[in-house]
């Protein structure tokens, strides 16, 4: 039982009929993800080429349609009343794809929408590879396998996991967490879930500068995951010091969030820290084949 | 978006936090006009991002029209130098203000916690000097407060923030205004930063934002048209002015200053994607190269956009060779190929050995075509910096 989606999930798309969300929902269909149906305000009503229904707002879709989880592709100044519309309607899961939400709307976003769980803003999505896709990763690169999966970023995820798959590491399932200030679900969060998810026999954590959540993610790790192993790679390293690199999240300012102070935390409870994202699958199958002996 | 003091004590008072009566100046002929119709001591304020204005000598005091008008000719164009600031800044306008009977200064302001997912406020009693100096030397003299976005602000957190941060007597019933006012700035606004310091209370039992310090996230600048509209008037940062001009994210690009000990001639990147992008400038780090900047293209990899992009890597004349890495995902490899071939061939380009990973579907189609375009393809990221670190050694 991979963690937060598997093949039956039912999905909806909010603005599944825009450019973005159409293109995708086709590549989540292709990959068996059990999309049900979306929503774009004013085409109620309707169906996508593929057959799935269309509603007016999330209420309908859920109602018609049983959906539990749901993925967003909408214009930054809707995403935060996408996600109420969700939280309202009753979703439990919510993947928020859309870049460049203000921090303040997300703020009260997460403080007021308790007991659904947002993934993102701004993050490639949730993969459960062989059984369900929701969101904008190349599945083609993914294998169903035991490895759980996180990281802030959506290409260099995509980089770590081809580098697992080429080795034989599949995955058990893949969290892009969002590269943003404020993110729905943190590090802790999706380790706490592969902790107790018999299928997920090692997890690599795949961070960057800026925050303190890879710390804490490691003091997770080092409180109640004693045979679980984890791998962390900590991206951003050469970065001068104050740089915004692209993630809103990824600036180094005073001394915290600085790349010593995180590969120091994942040190101190004796994970190992990759140095570059080629050297994750050799420290994987080490740390496997000594949990195993 | 950084705002400079004025713009900060504008929205300040929008929000009915005071500030000192004062009018902004761009000529001395303005200071000279406005001290002739209110006679009195003025304080000329240089209107700079900068800190460490003051002791830069950008902060001047007149006592008539004519002091006025000299200090303000020697300060608009002055070229202000720090030690916060070595590069220094040119001032172009001053900020005329009345001066105030200090009776006491204090310290506030309002940012993001990111981990906790709160606005927090930070109080002290030591207003005037830089708060993290306090903070390290003095912590006891610091004191925060969490604020839940489900409940917003209420008056109840000021007195507590007050009472615990020791502020004199004369504070206590404007405070609960000013953080009001500062919780509202920061929500509607969308701040990253509001920041008071000094908040002075004045002889005469007045609570006063003596300085602004605002930074406003960018994402929600919409929201207010008008004070997006200032940013042009602002000095902004080169990288983001380059980024936006070729149509990038501002944050998307970055280039690095030079750091002692490091190789003098640099690898240029390109990736699609942030963490790609900085895993791309570590791997030039590992491969004992050093990068000459952070490029993140966004998800795709359009040849229009790889060719501008290009161009302003290869401006920075440090870099002696290319590092374009391109994880292709849902794109195809051929065609991402052919359309860097394409982009790159006029004389319209900056030649310099380029290095270009390619993967995804097709990619060894697409690998074909680079190396006939005379281009190095690679397979993987570590092979890629190596051949880039290799190339920039052989290079003039």
């Amino acid at each position: 039982m991979p963690i937060f989606l598997d093949k039956n999930s039912k999905v909806i798309v909010q603005g599944i009929t825009g450019r973005e969300g159409l293109f995708h929902t086709g590549r989540m269909l292709a990959y068996g993800t059990n999309i049900v149906g979306g929503v774009t305000p004013g085409k109620g009503g309707t169906r996508i080429e593929s057959g799935q229904p269309v509603f007016n707002t999330v209420k309908d879709a859920v109602d018609g349609t049983g959906a539990t989880h749901s993925i967003i592709f909408v214009p930054p100044f809707a995403g935060s009343d996408a996600l109420y519309e969700a939280y309202d309607a009753g979703i439990q899961l919510a993947v928020c794809i859309t870049e460049g939400i203000p921090v303040h709307e997300m703020l009260k976003v997460v403080a007021t929408t308790k007991g659904m769980r947002i993934i993102g803003p701004n993050c490639p999505g949730v993969i459960s590879p062989g059984k369900s896709l929701v969101g904008i990763m190349p599945g083609g690169v993914f294998k169903e396998g035991n490895v759980g999966m996180i990281s802030r970023s959506g290409t260099l995820t995509y980089e770590i996991v081809d580098g697992l798959t080429r080795a034989g590491f599949g995955q058990s399932t893949c969290v892009g967490i969002g590269g943003d200030t404020i993110i729905g679900t943190s590090f802790v969060d999706c380790l706490r879930e592969f902790a107790n998810d018999p299928e997920t026999h090692a997890v690599v954590v795949a961070g960057e500068i800026g925050g303190a959540a890879e710390e804490a993610a490691a003091a997770f790790v080092g409180e109640h995951m004693p045979n679980k192993p984890v791998v962390a790679f900590i991206g951003g390293r050469s970065a001068p010091k104050g740089a915004r690199l692209g993630h809103a999240g990824a600036i180094i300012s005073g001394n915290t969030g600085t790349p010593e102070s995180k590969v120091r935390a994942f040190q101190n409870i004796g994970a190992p820290v990759a140095d570059r994202p080629s050297d994750i699958p050799k420290l994987l199958g080490q740390l496997l084949q000594t949990a195993r002996a | 978006m950084k705002l400079i003091e004025y713009q900060g004590k504008d929205l300040f008072r929008r929000v009915g936090i005071p500030t000192p009566k004062g009018v902004f100046a761009t000529t001395a002929a303005d200071v000279k006009t406005f001290i002739e119709t209110n006679p009195g001591s003025w304080v000329l304020k240089s209107q700079v991002m900068m800190g460490g204005r003051g002791k830069a000598g950008g902060i001047k005091f007149a006592d008539d029209a004519a002091q006025g008008e000299t200090l303000a000719k020697e300060l608009i164009g002055k070229h202000l130098v720090s030690i916060q600031n070595p590069e220094g800044e040119t001032v172009k306008s001053l900020l005329v203000e009345e001066k105030v009977n200090i009776e006491s200064e204090a310290y506030v302001s309002i940012a993001i916690d990111r981990d906790e997912r709160k606005p927090v406020f930070i109080v002290s009693a030591k207003g005037g000097m830089d708060v993290e100096e306090v903070a390290e030397h003095d912590p006891d003299a610091i004191v925060k407060y969490w604020v839940d976005p489900a409940i917003g602000f209420s008056p109840f957190m000021a007195r507590q923030l007050a009472f615990a941060a020791k502020l004199p007597a004369g504070y206590l019933k404007a405070f609960p205004k000013i953080c009001a006012g500062l919780y509202d700035l920061f929500m509607d606004y969308g701040a990253n930063l509001l920041e008071i310091n000094p908040l002075v209370l004045t002889k005469d039992g007045q609570v006063i934002a003596s300085d602004s310090k605002v930074d406003l996230d960018d994402n929600a600048l919409w929201k207010h048209p008008d004070v997006q509209a200032w940013n042009k008037a602002t000095p902004t940062d080169e990288d983001q002015e380059a980024a936006l001009a070729i149509g990038l994210g501002m944050f998307n690009y970055k280039k690095f200053p030079d750091e002692p000990g490091e190789p003098s001639k640099r690898v240029g990147t390109i990736a699609n994607g942030a963490g790609l992008g900085m895993g791309t400038m570590d791997a030039v780090k590992n491969a004992g190269g050093a990068a000459s900047n952070f490029l993140d293209i966004g998800g795709g990899a359009q040849a229009d956009l790889v060719k501008k992009s290009y161009n302003l890597v290869t401006s920075d004349p440090r870099v002696k060779a290319m590092f374009i890495n391109i994880f292709g995902g849902i794109t195809r490899g051929d065609q991402v190929a052919m359309g860097i071939v394409d982009a790159l061939k006029g004389d319209d380009v900056r030649k310099v050995p380029l290095v270009i990973r390619l993967t995804g579907t097709n990619a060894e189609e697409g690998r074909k075509i680079l190396a006939d375009a005379g281009f190095f393809p690679v397979e993987t990221m570590d092979e890629g910096a190596a051949k880039a670190v290799a190339l920039t050694k052989g290079a003039n």
